[in-house]
């Protein structure tokens, strides 16, 4: 056990480690400069721009060489210092993204989760079931390969725009100042449904298809034929094989959570949700090389601990995988 | 009488038509009787096993009539069939290395089993150890997955929990196939002890090996292409067989005392026929050395002297 933990936190930091390095490296492999951009929103004379250009490149750490630049980055980040924002100046990129973040959250944690719970559900239940599988499943089929943002475009325009139920852009109402009030808390769960929703639908779709398929399998194997064999009720067959069929499924998740991840962050765009997707938009947009580390910083982090979760949690239901430890 | 199977008749059925498994099967089994129950591959030895406890698509029940203890079985109707499985017929697979779900621990798995069927794992527990000492296995085991058994362990846990309810009639599917002859042996004789005991009735061994059957079986019953082709006493079987197919398969053995680099051992030529469209008459007629021109017609299963069944033209003329 402590081997495989330990082989599993090399792991994990070298990942971190990588992860972290290209991230650095993407946003100044981009062409252009954020500070000739900071600069283009205000109009002064050439020599005043000059001035100032100078001024800022120096603030930014930018003036220095690149493995320089590179080296204080991993020295400030110890630090837990992510930058300033060249784009929201004079703000701290942490600031910035401390606001963003629970958006992000309050979509993706929910969407992930259910969708994975009720999806699995669904798929085991409508395995077998005639009417369910020739009707529902195909649908699971189209649901899978819709993109997320596509998706949102289609709900936010019959349900948002065409029907009105749903509006189609923000966290909350517009002439509302965040506040501890039902008015305000129903107003942030009716922005909140429709990305929720895409995202929640889409992956519903997958799962829904990958249980069906696993626990097919599950109820075709020896050990579910015997268990028939000896008069065991279909309730308890079918929960052993619900519970082996949920082991791939898993893996799927572990899997998945990236995808997931990325298409949460276009769907965000869609629906102008203030969350990381948003906030990676306007930086990328803008050349903010440090909004943009520090927003895939937290979700290089987020996926990491969500994978090793997913990686505690297998070993805690498959006893061969824990068995397997004991014998290294 | 335990068991009497008549005129059973189990189709499989596929795109291109029925495959005739198991035609017209008529046989009897005593109390007691260890039956063996030997032919090559796909002669229909495990679809009879199966079609007596589990007939699921894509078998499919024709007709016929099972008794056992003089109760008619539903074998047709899965979930009637629910109330005899475990309790009073019961089957080791073929696949008793496979046959224990590998992600839960094999005591939990016997009590939510025996729950289910109303049974009270605590009561029989005790009763459950001591069949297990009987395998020699050790109590551990129940509180194991089915992974940290060895294949022979994982038999004989089949062996005790297939056995548990000491139902009336047990089908041993294969199950010394892969193992070594020395866990041959202790297999066959635990079969035997566990009958000795009144643990189970009676017994339907299936296998392709007949010298197993020589060591444990009362009576063998040969099969050929979905056909019953002789029966008899386990020493008639082995000594005077009739059946010109029996009298192949026995004489393809090896025995004690021949040098066979010197003289080969002789196999049965050509194939077994495919049941899709299996040949009319006696089925074994195109690789059979005596047929004639009334192996074009069907031979029945008779009874040619006591206890000892054939279908073949020539023996009971």
């Amino acid at each position: 056990m402590k081997r495989y933990f330990g082989r599993k936190i090399v792991i994990y930091l070298s990942t971190f480690f990588l992860a972290v390095t290209v991230d650095w490296a993407i946003p100044r492999l981009m062409p252009g400069d954020p500070v000739m951009n900071l600069l283009s929103r205000v109009s002064v004379r050439a020599e005043a721009a000059e001035a100032m250009y100078g001024y800022y490149t120096k603030a930014f750490g930018l003036d220095i060489p690149v493995w320089k630049q590179y080296i204080n980055f991993w020295i400030a980040l110890f630090h837990g210092d992510l930058g300033t924002s060249v784009y929201l100046f004079p703000q701290k990129v942490v600031d910035v993204i401390i606001m963003a973040v629970p958006y992000s959250i309050a979509l993706l944690v929910p969407a992930i989760l259910l969708s994975f719970y009720a999806g699995n559900k669904f798929g085991a239940f409508a395995a077998r079931t005639k009417i369910l599988d020739n009707t529902l499943l195909p649908v699971g089929y189209l649901l899978t390969a819709t993109p997320y943002m596509w998706l949102g475009i289609l709900l936010a325009w019959s349900l948002g725009i065409v029907a009105g139920i749903f509006p189609t852009a923000g966290a909350y109402d517009f002439n509302m100042a965040p506040s501890f009030s039902w008015p305000f808390i129903f107003s942030l769960i009716k922005h909140w449904f429709l990305p929720f929703l895409s995202l929640f639908l889409v992956q519903f779709g997958g799962w829904a298809i990958g249980m069906r398929n696993m626990i097919i399998y599950e109820l075709e194997s020896d050990y579910s034929h015997y268990l028939e064999s000896l008069g065991a009720p279909r309730s308890l067959i079918r929960k052993y094989a619900y519970r082996n069929a949920l082991l791939p499924q898993i893996t799927g998740l572990a899997l998945q959570l990236g995808v997931i991840v990325a298409g949460s962050l276009v769907t965000e765009v869609v629906f102008s949700y203030p969350g990381l997707g948003s906030l990676i938009l306007s930086a990328i947009q803008n050349k903010d090389y440090f909004l943009i580390q520090g927003c895939f910083l937290f979700i290089i982090i987020g996926v990491l601990i969500a994978n090793f979760f997913i990686d505690i949690a297998y070993i805690i239901i498959d006893p061969r995988t824990r068995l397997g430890m004991a014998g290294e | 009488m335990s068991l009497q199977i008549k005129n059973l008749v189990v189709y499989y059925q596929t795109l291109s038509g029925y495959v005739k498994a198991l035609d017209d099967v008529t046989l009897s089994i005593r109390d007691g009787e260890i039956m063996g129950l030997a032919g090559e591959s796909g002669c229909g030895k495990t679809t009879l096993g199966n079609s007596l406890i589990r007939l699921e698509p894509p078998m499919k029940y024709i007709k016929g009539d099972v008794e056992l203890d003089g109760e008619k079985l539903p074998i047709w109707n899965s979930s009637q069939m629910n109330v005899f499985r475990f309790k009073k017929i019961s089957i080791i697979p073929q696949y008793a290395m496979n046959a224990l779900n590998p992600t839960i621990k094999i005591g939990k798995l016997i009590s939510e089993l025996l729950s289910s069927r109303k049974f009270n794992y605590k009561k029989i527990k005790p009763e459950l150890e001591r069949r297990l000492d009987l395998v020699e296995l050790t109590h551990d085991v129940l509180s194991m997955y089915p992974i940290e058994l060895s294949g022979g362990m994982k038999q004989r846990m089949v062996l005790v929990l297939s056995t548990l309810l000491d139902p009336s009639l047990l089908i041993a599917d294969e199950i010394t196939s892969a193992l070594d002859v020395s866990t041959q042996k202790a297999v066959a004789e635990m079969l035997v002890e566990f009958r000795n005991r009144k643990i189970v009735k009676s017994m339907i061994v299936i296998t392709h090996d007949i010298s197993i059957l020589y060591q444990i079986a009362d009576s063998i019953l040969v099969m050929y292409a979905g056909k019953l082709a002789e029966k008899a006493s386990t020493d008639v079987m082995i000594n005077t067989p009739r059946h010109p197919y029996t009298k192949l398969l026995i004489s393809s053995l090896p025995k004690v005392g021949v040098r066979y680099a010197e003289k080969k051992l002789s196999g049965i030529p050509g194939n077994t026929p495919l049941l899709l469209d299996p040949p009319i008459g006696c089925r074994f007629r195109d690789r059979c050395p005596v047929a004639f021109d009334r192996c074009f017609k069907e031979p029945p299963f008779i009874e040619i002297e006591k206890d000892h069944y054939i279908a073949c033209w020539k023996e009971c003329i």
